[in-house]
């Protein structure tokens, strides 16, 4: 399969990508590491009309301490977050999670930004972000603004980015220790989740979000008001699946990925302790 | 931008022959020059211009690993990334692999001696996978072999003795 023809232009910093996106608007798609986007154009499910390639900005691939924080370059690939010694130590699950997307291919390619600015629900790292509390950091011709995940997911395959922004960081908070875990439910090896689970301490509160249970990735807040309250693992756990609008597909259900929903998150909670 | 059905004819209408650009990149520890349209895979530019079919495309949707080659020393499935994004970059094929015309790479050996192929489809990428492999994990244990080889699928199912030939070759004892 090869994608309609397009046009390549190669930008070698974020304010020249940020200007030809203006350029060009809407036609043009940013180029990163090109594996979300590449098999969305080989199926003419994107026909962007100009790719604006960003894969050798190389100063926006890092894992920064920033004293209560950690800032990530939104070029960082998953094989670097997955092996990255700071992001191990001070937020395990992002660095866990990073090592649970594809395959060690598609980790030597891909990159952080690329997976959020993509916004599949189905994917691994808008959901551990979300859980986080992350916060996604946009440049565009005006200026940098801060966006909270919260905010970030808006619906299939859409964020709130503007037509003429770029992701530049994601910003997570420290979350050392043991108590995270994420539980990820697929067929195959390399699949992506029919339902996944991230459930992490930040702080004093306990986050759960989920992962294929919406348009979005989604905090599963019915749990966490239950753990809040004092429910046990167990209880808040039936909790997963409420006010969720999962996906139907050739792998599940609606009404099975809600009871995978309760049983992942039942098991997340259990394994981190939380 | 993304279409739905009714802009199937914009799509087919820009399937005629775009503007080219120039890459150059090293493979194998040549320099190439060519002028490439910018969609055409990287796999295909391999095999159809460079004429090394060694490389083989399986499911063409970055699922199977059989493309698998190495850019700047890492594992990459050349299906999934454009030629242009090789420009300037270090590219080695399964024909790269070996020493000379004459030998065989020690991963190349460990799979002949341990038997870790049937029809042979998808032992390039297999091969150039557990190299990357080695290089990141040089002791890997059995799981670790299985999982660093996700990436790569083998319809005869032969992986018993795939994970063996990476194990054999990793100067580990055999299972």
């Amino acid at each position: 399969m090869i994608p309609a023809a397009f046009d390549y232009v190669r930008a070698h910093s974020a304010q020249e990508a940020i200007s030809l996106l203006g350029e060009y608007g809407d036609e043009a798609k940013l180029l990163a590491g090109g594996h979300s986007l590449l098999p969305m154009m080989k199926l003419r499910l994107a026909v962007p009309t100009v790719l604006i390639d960003i894969g050798r900005v190389d100063d926006l691939s890092y894992v920064r301490d920033q004293g209560d924080h950690l800032s990530i370059g939104a070029l960082t690939k998953h094989g670097f977050l997955e092996t990255n010694a700071l992001l191990n130590a001070e937020c395990p699950i992002l660095a866990h999670v990073a090592s649970k997307v594809g395959d060690p291919q598609v980790r030597h390619r891909g990159t952080i930004g690329g997976s959020l600015a993509h916004s599949d629900s189905a994917s691994d790292l808008p959901a551990a972000v979300l859980a986080l509390g992350g916060t996604i950091v946009a440049q565009g011709p005006s200026g940098v603004r801060e966006i909270s995940s919260r905010d970030f997911f808006t619906g299939y395959f859409e964020s709130s980015l503007a037509e003429d922004e770029m992701l530049t960081e994601i910003r997570v908070p420290k979350s050392p220790g043991v108590n995270w875990n994420y539980q990820k439910f697929n067929r195959r090896a390399q699949d992506w989740a029919i339902v996944g689970v991230a459930a992490v301490r930040v702080g004093d509160s306990t986050n759960v979000s989920l992962v294929n249970m919406g348009s979005t990735p989604i905090r599963a807040e019915g749990v966490e008001e239950a753990l809040k309250s004092g429910a046990k693992a167990e209880e808040a756990a039936l909790h997963a699946a409420d006010d969720t609008d999962p996906p139907t597909d050739l792998n599940a259900s609606p009404e099975y990925r809600a009871h995978l929903a309760r049983v992942l998150t039942k098991r997340a909670l259990q394994a981190s302790g939380l | 931008m993304v279409l739905g059905a009714d802009a199937s004819s914009f799509i087919f209408a820009r399937d005629e022959k775009g503007d080219t650009v120039e890459i150059s990149v090293t493979v194998n520890g040549g320099t190439k020059s060519d002028e490439v349209e910018p969609r055409t895979l990287l796999v295909y530019y391999l095999r159809e211009e460079l004429g090394l079919t060694g490389t083989n495309v399986g499911c063409d949707t970055s699922s199977c690993g059989a493309c698998t080659v190495h850019v700047n020393g890492e594992s990459v499935k050349s299906c999934t990334m454009l030629a242009v994004q090789a420009d300037g970059q270090d590219v080695v094929t399964i024909e790269g692999l070996a020493p000379s015309a004459t030998e065989l790479h020690p991963m190349q050996e460990s799979f002949r001696e341990n038997h870790g192929l049937q029809c042979g489809y998808c032992t390039p990428g297999m091969v150039m996978a557990a190299c990357s492999l080695l290089k990141e994990n040089p002791s890997p244990t059995e799981i670790e072999v299985r999982e660093g080889l996700e990436g790569n699928l083998c319809r005869c199912t032969g992986y018993h003795n795939i994970v063996k030939s990476v194990l054999a070759c990793s100067g580990q004892d055999l299972l």
